[in-house]
């Protein structure tokens, strides 16, 4: 029984890299868009206050701006932390939104709390019972009051959202099998997990025996109930299904801020991005409208510098 | 909320009626209290048979496409093969490698949450009319991505991401409904997972141009199509340009007691500056207080009699790439013949980003020069005092439009700040502004766009967001005994302006006029003859 679930959740996380991994090389890899940013940009220091850019200044191309990371940094912290922008531009949906995703992070952070106490416990380092010191007693019960209440707060944020979007008029038009069968997963997932947390918080300790199983591949600690059991299970899977769905957009948001919404960096003569240009205008082009008509053999250079039929 | 709303269902694009989606005036967005009486709110016209007969135009209550209805069967599958093909295409590396990420990303990543729906100045001012949600037109491209691109499978990918029905109705219903859509893409900065529905709404436009051969005739054959034919949109050839720049210096010279020579094809010039053609032809005192200014300050510039040289008009931004980039390059050639340090574009928004942001990815080689907005060589020119500037010359309520392809979409937004407020000094802002801006309502081409009855729902629909925050703006003034001047340094948005202040009766009945910025600066240069502004309907 043990090794099977060990196994879950080695295809778990095979499956969650492995899709990671594919996904982010499949959008790395499309050609080089158009400049299609907006503004305000945060790395664009002082001025992004006001949504302003270097296009702001005469013959900016003469002067070398250097990105203002710290300002992109102090705009993403509180976008990823407390979908900031969401709480600007849809309260009612921040409402629900936030818990459920900052519900989701704490349980992340459970998990991560409870694999670093069983790297300590690997290194013998004793994280209950007698022999066990103040602080390492203090991470035990973090790690239980972090993982409840990231299991509370993504249940209820959860339940809010499903209510929502099978009642609201502005989202119910909108709201498709997937929107309700993530929703259901996860609030399933969380519900069983709090219910294995809270109905035997001492079994923290062979949870971490398990995670260190995974990391020696012994394989051999005992599931200590068949509720815990089904919890890894169902946790295993959810890290397996998010980044197979449209959730993915975790890390994905990156591409869009990074390298749509915040791209600009300029085709300087000579330049990486001229090179990718100068690929980008050798491709075929297939349109067929009459003041194209592509045929696959010729490129888009060959159209755009064509001659319009006069 | 109404009856439409609560009872909308996306799939019913499909299901051939009359007319899928209907405005009521009644639920238009109020406007401001006491501002402008009922009696000025014009009648909606309503489309003839004949119209409704001859085109498709049942997805509300106008029509800009003129898409001719089928005659038989065969027409209308051959439509729906075409529209597929293009979706194909939209979605191939080396067919669509322009705009491929941002598409796809907004195709797989959208949540569906509906934050951007409150973005919208048009859903805003329909009072959320369903079909005019940001997320509608994507919804149902997105429906059919997964459906016949991504195959996810007839049961399951129905279920999984909605069904959609292709047939000619939805098919002709989605090109018009891609115009319904400013593309200013305040939707865009609102979306809190970088999706973007402006970005798709193009896209549908450009499936339509690119494979379909759809379009409107004022964005292709009497406008790019025109331009790379001729020279200009405006139809002006060369000949014709140079002597409306010369009847205009006359003018100029006349008005002011400067005697104003516009340089043409100066070799070796610090600045090319390219003009919307279509100011000289409707605001000729635009391009003549340009003249008037860079002759004042001592610039080195030209104007380019080569064909395109002299129009900075970029449609293919609105609707097609191919256009776009045909056009574009078309202006860097006539900047490289003259072998000017940079180009500057006058006072139109659309050409702006057309040139600077979206050619940065286009342009190789010499063909790169380097481009720059008039907005910075502007207040460069007011804030050194090469200019005798004073402001009591402009001492009347003054608000500043901002286009939005010029801030949101390039973040040009304290240039023209800094010189209105050294020359204005009555100059209220709209709210909100800047970056966050609303569109005039003429965006993406609309303002050029007055068939059938398509005006009305280009002032009562798109521009009714901006018309509210002008007249919020001029509140404490709407008296008629007050002039009151909308500064719009973009001829897209003027066009705008221009009919939409006619329809709504706002000069007559409460002196509002709009302008660019450079005839407010040549109004406040004391070395010239007063008044250059002149105070009356144009
Ligand atoms: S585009 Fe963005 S804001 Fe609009 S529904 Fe999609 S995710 Fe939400
Ligand atoms: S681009 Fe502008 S007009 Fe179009 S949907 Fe977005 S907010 Fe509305």
């Amino acid at each position: 029984m043990s090794i099977i679930l060990h196994l879950v959740t080695y295809l778990a996380l095979l499956i969650f890299i492995i899709a990671i991994v594919v996904r982010y090389l499949r959008i790395r890899n499309y050609p080089l868009n158009l400049r299609w940013e907006i503004y305000p940009i945060p790395h664009e220091g002082k001025r992004s206050i006001h949504g302003g850019s270097k296009m702001e200044e005469s013959e900016y191309w003469t002067r070398n701006h250097k990105p203002d990371w710290i300002r992109e940094l102090m705009f993403m912290i509180p976008e990823m932390v407390f979908i900031k922008g969401l709480f600007d531009h849809n309260r009612k949906l921040w409402y629900r939104s936030f818990p459920f995703h900052f519900g989701l992070y704490m349980t992340a952070a459970f998990a991560c709390l409870l694999f670093v106490g069983s790297m300590l416990e690997l290194a013998g380092v004793m994280i209950t019972g007698p022999a066990a010191s103040g602080l390492a007693v203090v991470l035990n019960k973090i790690t239980g009051a972090v993982g409840t209440m990231g299991m509370v707060l993504t249940i209820i944020g959860g339940l809010g959202l499903l209510v929502m979007r099978l009642s609201d008029p502005d989202l119910k038009p909108y709201t498709n099998g997937s929107h309700v069968v993530n929703l259901l997963v996860i609030i399933a997932t969380m519900a069983l997990m709090f219910a294995a947390l809270v109905t035997a918080p001492s079994h923290l300790a062979p949870m971490r025996a398990y995670l260190s199983d995974l990391v020696t591949l012994s394989l051999k600690a005992p599931i200590p109930d068949p509720l815990t059991g089904i919890a890894v299970a169902a946790a295993s899977l959810l890290v397996a299904y998010i980044p197979l769905t449209h959730m993915s957009h975790f890390f994905v948001k990156w591409f869009t801020w990074h390298r749509i919404r915040w791209d600009d960096e300029p085709n300087v003569r000579g330049g990486r991005i001229e090179v990718m240009i100068q690929k980008a205008l050798t491709y075929p082009v297939n349109w067929r409208a009459n003041h194209i008509r592509g045929d696959g053999k010729k490129t888009w250079a060959d159209v755009a510098t064509g001659e319009i039929e006069k | 909320m109404s009856k439409q709303q609560t009872n909308f269902k996306l799939e019913s694009i499909s299901q051939p009626n009359r007319q899928w989606t209907h405005v009521e005036e009644t639920d238009l967005m109020p406007l401001p209290p006491n501002t402008l009486r009922p009696d000025e709110e014009p009648p909606w016209k309503q489309l003839t048979d004949a119209e409704r007969e001859k085109y498709e135009a049942s997805l509300d209550d106008t029509l800009i496409l003129d898409i001719p209805k089928p005659r038989t069967k065969e027409d209308e599958k051959e439509l729906i093969r075409k529209f597929l093909d293009g979706v194909t295409r939209l979605f191939n590396k080396a067919d669509n490698w322009p705009f491929l990420r941002p598409l796809v990303l907004t195709m797989e990543h959208c949540a569906n949450c509906q934050t951007c729906s409150a973005a919208c100045h048009i859903y805003e001012a329909s009072s959320g009319n369903p079909a005019y949600r940001p997320t509608c037109r994507s919804e149902i491209l997105r429906r059919i991505y997964y459906k016949y691109i991504k195959s996810d499978g007839a049961y399951f990918g129905r279920w999984r991401h909605g069904d959609i029905d292709l047939n000619w109705t939805t098919v002709a219903r989605l090109a018009e409904l891609s115009y319904r859509c400013n593309l200013c893409r305040r939707c865009a900065q609102a979306c809190p997972l970088g999706a973007d529905n402006g970005l798709v709404a193009r896209e549908i436009r450009k499936l339509f141009s690119q494979e379909l051969d759809i379009h409107t005739k004022e964005l292709h054959d009497n406008g790019s199509v025109l331009q790379l034919k001729v020279g200009s949109s405006t139809g002006m050839n060369a000949l014709v340009v140079k002597d409306n720049m010369e009847f205009i210096d006359e003018e100029m010279s006349e008005k002011t007691g400067m005697t104003i020579h516009t340089p043409w094809d100066k070799s070796g010039a610090d600045i090319l500056l390219i003009h919307n053609a279509g100011e000289i032809m409707a605001w000729p005192e635009n391009p003549g207080a340009f003249s008037v200014i860079f002759e004042a300050a001592g610039v080195s510039w030209t104007l380019s009699s080569d064909a395109l040289g002299y129009d900075s008009i970029n449609y293919g931004l609105f609707y097609d790439d191919f256009m776009l980039a045909r056009v574009v390059l078309k202006h860097a050639e006539a900047a490289k013949k003259l072998g000017v340090k940079k180009i500057v574009f006058g006072e139109c928004g659309h050409a702006h980003k057309a040139l600077t942001v979206i050619a940065d990815r286009i342009l190789t080689g010499d063909l790169n020069i380097p481009r720059e907005s008039a907005m910075t060589v502007l207040r460069d020119i007011v804030m050194s005092g090469r200019l005798k500037l004073d402001p009591t010359r402009n001492d009347f309520p003054v608000t500043l439009h901002d286009p939005c392809n010029m801030t949101r979409m390039m973040g040009i937004i304290a240039p023209q700040r800094e010189i209105i407020h050294t020359i204005c000094p009555r100059f209220r802002e709209m709210n909100p502004h800047g970056v966050n801006n609303y569109c005039c309502g003429g965006g993406s081409g609309f303002a050029i766009h007055s068939r059938h009855n398509f005006p009305d729902w280009r002032f009562k629909v798109a521009g009714r967001k901006k018309l509210s925050q002008i007249l919020e703006a001029f509140s404490d003034c709407l008296d008629p005994s007050v002039r009151k001047y909308i500064c719009a340094p973009c001829s897209n948005c003027k066009g705008q302006f221009r009919d939409m202040l006619d329809y709504y009766k706002l000069w007559e009945n409460h002196s509002i006029l709009y302008g660019g910025l450079v005839e407010l600066i040549v109004n406040a240069m004391t070395d010239i003859k007063p008044g250059f502004i002149e105070w009356e309907r144009h």
